[in-house]
């Protein structure tokens, strides 16, 4: 019965968001940013759902939900921290901080802490290209990096 | 008068239409440019880049495939930047490509293969990768995948979603992360995938193929306990021989007899006979739906719609579970000659059926699911035990060292090896409508079909969509309610165009009475199971060679095959009757859209 009421409460939910956007399949992005930031992710249902509004085919919807580096498709820790892959900060140093991150959590990127905490990501450029390396903490933005500073920095949001 | 534009390409000079590819432009002067992710019933991609060409006033190279002609240009196709570029991309993609070629079943017929030959690689300058990193998907009961091979060029996911509308694959991530998957990785045989085989038919590598069965067909032949019988289907008939060499639209039905009894069937059969079967059934179940409808009254599930396409029945209790009783009850050819096989055949040779293996040639590679489908087993065995594909066969023959191409012609054997004209069309879009159309108008009317030849052209071709009336005059005794009264049937083939029709079905816009609808484009002749490559020209080059033959045959309308009228009185009475029913109907299953 819990549960049922449960799906009921998702399925009506995603309707919401679908007929902001008039269930316009151009409108995709938008509708699955809203649901991803309600949720923390976009579930298996979800995303079903989202395919039966917008009369699209589930495997579409799961093909975009995958391309974007802030759309998860699993659940993630309370933090997410996403550290910038693309050359620039490749070239300042990435890895540096990559290799603090994970010691200091605990986890490797694309892992969450056991404590749900912080999950460890990477994403493409966020535009700070010229103050690498940078990195994201939900939707704070840190630049200028180097290990010790990284670390300092996930410390505060424990 | 289009606005036509100059252009040059290798210093020749030629007009094209405004907005014309320079793929199109090329191929127009003869001009070879290779391709990848390109294939000509795809809608574009231009992902691949193996393509480029130098243009004239343009700082990097093009794409061909992918770029419209909008102002007079002069293109070179084979310079050195040109050249080197395509070279790099395959060094490229060979570097994340695991797999060897002399263990792969696309040896030989492999276009990345033949692109790095042509290109002269001959070295993997980026390495290349030593150990699978993907396990095969072997979940479904068509189709295996091993994305080991795969070169992400997305011909398999334009064929699913646009070409077939299903939608089962999707390129999953992105960048070097890029997989294509299907929802969530699930095994292909839990996905919505209709088993089609087109995807199959598109891929470049070997990346996708069938669930090959030749190893058990080979142990059932190799077996003395077992008798072996073949029953080939009117389409890989026509296109078998392109396995062989022969140009497309060279039907090999007779030397491909003479061919499988020296591989070691024990009988070969025609499956036009089933289809010949099928019409009986079938026309005779839809009279009944109109008799039930304009006479009693009845609520009946009208139009009727073809269940001989088994990726089309599947696509139905996916997508429109609603309309399953619309479905024509009639299992496939296939499956009544299985039936027939191990019942009828079984007692009149006097072998226990258990002894027997069925096994069928088809275009198809959904018919490998079909036959697998528990409910395909009214007689307490197996109708059919296994299905192989053109492909398979042809490699079974090849491996005997048979040359096919120099046999003497012989016929099939008897006595389900008569099919008529009519039973043979089934293979080409429209056919079974065709067919059914011979046998109908003349229960009722006592007279032939009023169009030359009996050639139902209205039915023909290859529009997505086509359309037909035929009206009854002069109907004899029993069919009275039928006088003056039209008939209105549609075709689709290819499931993007059977959504189209259901459609219109569901919102009433379209009244029709029948409705034939094959999963495969051109029908069965274009179907996943079929020879690689299979395109627009293929199609209509095998069609050809269908119709062909049936005009050329004695019996070209179902109901007079003496066969079958034969089959009838011995052994299953009249059309729809009850032993009938329970050998050559069947029922289905709704499965969810996702
Ligand atoms: S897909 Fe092509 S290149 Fe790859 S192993 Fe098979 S034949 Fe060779
Ligand atoms: S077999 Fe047909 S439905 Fe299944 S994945 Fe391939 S193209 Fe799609
Ligand atoms: S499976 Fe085949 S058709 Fe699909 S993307 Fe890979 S190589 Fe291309
Ligand atoms: S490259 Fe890292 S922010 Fe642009
Ligand atoms: S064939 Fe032109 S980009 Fe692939």
């Amino acid at each position: 019965m819990k549960l049922e009421s449960q799906t009921q409460n998702i399925a009506r939910a995603v309707k919401r968001v679908c007929d902001e956007y008039h269930s316009r399949r151009e409108k995709l992005l938008q509708i699955l940013e809203e649901l991803n930031e309600l949720y923390g992710y976009l579930s298996e249902y979800v995303m079903k759902e989202v395919a039966k509004n917008l009369d699209m085919q589930v495997s579409e919807i799961y093909g975009v939900a995958t391309f974007y580096s802030f759309l998860n498709t699993k659940p993630k820790g309370k933090n997410i921290i996403r550290l910038c892959q693309t050359v620039s900060c490749e070239l300042a140093g990435k890895q540096r901080i990559a290799n603090a991150l994970e010691n200091e959590l605990g986890i490797r990127f694309g892992e969450t802490t056991p404590d749900g905490m912080f999950s460890l990501e990477y994403t493409n450029c966020i535009g700070m290209c010229n103050q690498g390396p940078a990195m994201l903490i939900n939707d704070d933005v840190y630049y200028n990096l180097d290990p010790e500073k990284a670390v300092d920095i996930v410390e505060k949001y424990h | 008068m289009p606005n036509m534009l100059a252009v040059c390409i290798n210093g020749k000079e030629c007009e094209v239409e405004f907005g014309t590819t320079i793929l199109e432009a090329a191929r127009k002067m003869n001009i070879h440019i290779p391709t990848l992710c390109y294939h000509d019933d795809l809608c574009l991609s231009g992902i691949c880049r193996i393509c480029l060409v130098e243009v004239d006033g343009e700082k990097t190279l093009q794409a061909a495939c992918s770029a419209p002609i909008t102002r007079p240009l002069h293109i070179r196709t084979h310079t050195e930047k040109v050249r080197k570029a395509r070279r790099n991309i395959l060094e490229l993609m060979l570097s994340n490509h695991y797999g060897e070629c002399y263990t792969c079943f696309r040896n030989q017929n492999c276009e990345l293969q033949k692109l790095a030959k042509e290109y002269g690689v001959d070295s993997l300058r980026f390495g290349h990768v030593e150990l699978p990193r993907h396990t095969k998907d072997t979940s479904s009961r068509s189709i295996i995948r091993d994305m080991d091979k795969c070169i992400l060029c997305r011909r398999c996911v334009r064929t699913c979603h646009d070409f077939q509308g299903v939608g089962a694959l999707e390129a999953a991530f992105r960048g070097i992360d890029t997989e294509i998957q299907t929802f969530l990785d699930h095994p292909l045989g839990d996905a919505v995938c209709i088993n089609c085989g087109q995807c199959i038919n598109r891929c470049p590598t070997g990346a996708l193929r069938e669930r090959d069965r030749s190893d058990e067909v080979w142990n059932a032949i190799d077996d003395p306990q077992k008798i072996v019988v073949m029953q080939t289907a009117p389409a890989p008939r026509a296109s078998i021989g392109e396995e062989f060499g022969l140009p497309p639209g060279t039907s090999i039905t007779r030397k491909l007899n003479t061919a499988l009894k020296m591989v070691g069937f024990d009988y070969v059969f025609d499956t036009n006979f089933a289809a010949d079967l099928t019409i009986m059934e079938e026309g005779t179940e839809l009279l009944t739906r109109l008799k039930d409808f304009i006479v009693d009254k009845k609520p009946v599930s009208l139009p009727m719609i073809t269940s001989c396409s088994p990726g089309w029945v599947k696509y139905c209790e996916h997508y429109y579970p609603d309309y399953l009783p619309h479905l024509s009850t009639c299992k496939s050819p296939q499956q009544m000659f299985g039936s027939l096989i191990k019942t009828y055949f079984a007692q009149k040779i006097k072998v226990d059926p258990k002894n027997i293996m069925v096994v069928s040639l088809m275009p198809c590679v959904a018919k490998k699911y079909e036959s697998d489908r528990p409910e395909m087993s009214a007689s307490g065995f197996k109708d059919v035990d296994y299905a192989l594909t053109s492909r398979e066969l042809a490699q079974m023959i090849k491996e005997t060292g048979i040359r096919v191409t120099d046999l003497e012609d012989s016929d099939f054997d008897s006595p389900l090896g008569l099919g008529s004209g009519a039973g043979l069309i089934f293979g080409a879009t429209g056919g079974v409508m065709e067919a059914a159309i011979r046998t109908v108008y003349e229960i009722i009317t006592g007279e032939e079909v009023p169009f030359e030849n009996l050639n139902v052209i209205p039915v023909r071709g290859m529009d997505g969509i086509k359309e037909a009336e035929i009206s009854f005059q002069k109907t004899k005794e029993d069919w009275k309610f039928l006088e003056g009264k039209t008939l209105r049937v549609a075709i689709a083939h290819g499931t993007a165009n059977a959504k189209k029709i259901m459609d219109k079905v569901a919102s009433g816009e379209a009244q029709w009475h029948f409705i034939e609808i094959m999963a495969c484009p051109g029908g069965c002749l274009g179907g996943g199971g079929q020879p690689i490559p299979t395109n627009e020209n293929i199609r209509k080059a095998r069609a050809k060679a269908i119709y062909d033959e049936d005009s050329h045959l004695n019996i070209r309308k179902s109901h007079s095959n003496p066969q079958i009228q034969m089959l009838y009185n011995e052994f299953l009475d009249h059309p729809n009757s009850k032993k009938a029913h329970k050998l050559l109907h069947t029922t289905y299953t709704r499965r969810g859209k996702i």
